[in-house]
């Protein structure tokens, strides 16, 4: 081998090595973009999922409770008078607090304590004249001492926590009086303006019915419209028309789906306004164009020698696409519509303009309840000053992520279980 | 005594003839070869035979094909009834990614031949011994289609074809993705089939179209060059061309 077939055999395998590290350091730096954000994402909101109670004891004095019956009724503890036991049962952690400062301690429970320590009682009606140990949920400010994530050495003035209130959690720390559980109201309670009772029932439930409208809506007329055009359509310059413009309908930014929806759903038809059916149809417009590609792709790559076995047969147009073509292409068209529901799932700003961003502190129970949805819960609690949103906006984020790789999951484990093996 | 007769019969793919004035009469009950190089219309016009040419939008099919007297190539023909009573069997074997039964019993089912899960059973048992596979399958018969071997395979699209018992059997080269053995598994198949069915097949191996063929066509650019015996074509053809052609001097 003469010396300059050898410095070109040498060139090519090194520029093959450089070729191969630049691909390496392309993966490596994906990769640690992809860690930065979820590092950041979970170091910040785990913590949402722990819950601070305050441990006190609460007396259900029948005399403060405004009960006279001897032996009452479950009316009767209903509607009994709470708030003197509750207020007691707050203020009894420093008795010698003097009473024109008893707000200071007040302040340290949610604002529903008092149903708290109505809850109790309904639940164990023994407990009635009894002094009884009880947790209250602990302001969003106390629960973000509690994690650490207030910072203590600030001026007192800048902070929301005083002096006094610092001193009552040490001692109930201490004490062991400050709880820390696993934080269930997150998950089954509705959005709040307080951030220790604010939950994501209502939007995870927004985000459920409207993927399902937008199912329901999208997926008959997206898999009909590509059996038609894949399978029936006569191949000429209208059918190429309604081609082009699907594939641009799938490039269409979604607020202008939100426009749509806005104008021709709500102003229009008159439907009711923040509504998951809304979202949903508005979704589905968008999900509509990525269905149809998939499912028409997944038609086109069903082996003609299938449809031709099933005309040979003496089958009709319609019966060799329903039995043959159709079901052979599902597993493709599955995957495809999970694929685009995946995406709605994330959409924020067509919700926003049909109105899915109003503050609903109710858990919808049907589509047309009021609801918000997961992607616009982050987008309100992100706007929020309080300390005690920080993390709730992370672990919504972590929410709507474990729901959305659940989602990639079913798309990928559908294609594979399901597409059969061409011999 | 004649099955299918074609006059004059043309066919074009858009401005480009692919078949030119081709007229041709097939017997009933025997096995008719046709044969020629690549490109040469043969497969085109065993299509025309059950209309498969229409799933081709271009194409375009002018003449007369008779079968006992009723035209094929005509607007009012009703094509699912016609490909109940002409079956065909493709060259890569396709068949439906399904269970060996149901590849069988597809035909019969949407024909509604069999009346009965008792009759039904009884058309995919004959069938598959007359595609001599009822001894390879009979006890996997839930087991998928596309697993077989490529002979079963073949084998089983012919079980498929004959389970709504055609009056003619169209094969498209039907052994070309097969090996030696399935091949003459196939061939002997086809010589039991034609004491019932009308057989056309194309096949590009010379030995084969002498082996099955009572008749052979020989194809040229588009031009029935000659047909006749088998015998005769192989042995002592009026034609120079299918001289040349059978003899390995083109093709």
């Amino acid at each position: 081998m003469n010396s300059f077939k050898k410095n070109l055999l040498k060139k090519r395998y090194n520029a093959e090595r450089r070729f191969q590290w630049y691909g390496k350091i392309a993966i490596g730096l994906a990769l640690s973009f992809l860690a930065v954000f979820m590092f950041q994402i979970f170091s910040k909101g785990y913590s949402a999922f722990q819950k601070t109670w305050i441990v006190t004891e609460v007396h259900y004095d029948k005399e403060l409770l405004l009960i006279d019956a001897e032996s009452p009724s479950k009316d009767d503890l209903e509607n009994a008078d709470y708030y003197d036991v509750a207020y007691k049962a707050m203020t009894s952690l420093d008795p010698g607090l003097p009473e024109e400062e008893d707000r200071q301690l007040i302040q340290m429970v949610s604002y529903k304590y008092e149903a708290e320590v109505k809850d109790l009682l309904l639940k164990n009606p023994d407990y009635l004249g009894k002094i009884v140990p009880i947790k209250l949920t602990a302001s969003d400010d106390v629960d973000q001492v509690h994690k650490g994530n207030y910072p203590r050495d600030i001026p007192e003035q800048n902070r929301r926590v005083n002096d006094y209130q610092l001193q009552i959690y040490d001692m109930l720390n201490e004490r062991g009086d400050i709880l820390s559980e696993f934080n269930i109201s997150f998950f089954t309670s509705p959005d709040s303006r307080e951030a220790e009772l604010a939950g994501i029932a209502s939007s995870f439930m927004g985000t459920v019915f409207s993927i399902l409208v937008c199912l329901a809506f999208s997926f008959p007329v997206a898999v009909l419209a590509a059996i038609y055009l894949e399978e029936f359509a006569p191949k000429n310059k209208f059918t190429d028309f309604i081609e082009v413009n699907i594939n641009n309908l799938a490039a269409v930014p979604s607020i202008v789906f939100g426009l749509l929806g806005l104008g021709v759903l709500l102003a229009v038809f008159n439907l009711p306004r923040s509504t998951p059916l809304v979202g949903g149809i508005t979704l589905s417009l968008m999900t509509l164009p990525t269905i149809i590609i998939a499912a028409r792709a997944s038609l086109k790559a069903v082996p003609p020698s299938i449809r031709e076995a099933a005309l040979a047969m003496g089958a009709s147009n319609m019966q060799t696409t329903m039995h043959h073509t159709v079901p052979l292409s599902m597993p493709g068209t599955l995957s495809g519509t999970i694929i685009g529901l995946a995406q709605a799932l994330g959409e924020t700003a067509p919700l926003i303009l049909i109105g899915m961003v109003a503050f609903v502190n109710t858990i919808p129970g049907t589509p047309v309840d009021p609801a918000a949805s997961l992607p616009v819960q982050i987008y309100i609690w992100s706007e929020s000053a309080e300390r005690g949103f920080v993390e709730k906006v992370s672990a919504c984020i972590m929410v709507l992520l474990a729901f959305l790789i659940l989602m990639n999951l079913a798309a990928q484990i559908v294609r594979h279980k399901f597409e059969k093996k061409w011999s | 005594m004649s099955k299918i007769k074609a006059e004059n019969v043309n066919v074009y793919y858009g401005s480009k003839q692919a078949l030119f004035d081709v007229s041709i009469d097939i017997a009933e009950k025997e096995v008719t070869a046709l044969i020629g190089p690549s490109g040469c219309g043969k497969s085109t016009f065993l299509r025309c035979l059950n209309r498969m040419n229409d799933v081709i939008e271009i194409c375009k099919v002018e003449g007369s094909i008779k079968m006992d007297n009723l035209e094929l190539n005509s607007r009012k023909l009703d094509v699912v009834r016609l490909r109940e009573n002409v079956g065909m069997v493709f060259q890569k074997p396709n068949p439906f990614p399904k269970t060996i039964y149901e590849n069988v019993a597809y035909g019969p089912t949407i024909h509604g031949i069999a009346q009965s899960k008792e009759e039904m059973d009884q058309i995919v048992e004959t069938s598959l011994k007359k595609a001599a596979l009822w001894n390879e399958v009979k006890d996997r018969l839930d087991e998928i289609g596309t697993g077989l071997s490529g002979g079963q395979q073949q084998r089983l699209c012919i079980a498929r074809a004959i389970s709504v018992s055609p009056e003619v059997i169209l094969m498209d080269e039907p052994c070309s993705a097969l090996d030696p053995i399935a091949t003459a598994q196939i061939e002997e198949l086809i010589d039991d089939l034609k004491k019932e069915v009308t057989i056309v097949i194309v096949t590009h191996s010379m030995s084969q179209a002498a082996r099955v063929s009572q008749k052979t066509g020989f194809f040229h650019l588009g031009k029935l060059i000659e047909f006749g015996p088998t015998d005769k074509i192989f042995k002592n053809p009026d034609n120079q061309q299918t001289q040349d052609y059978i003899t390995g001097r083109f093709g």
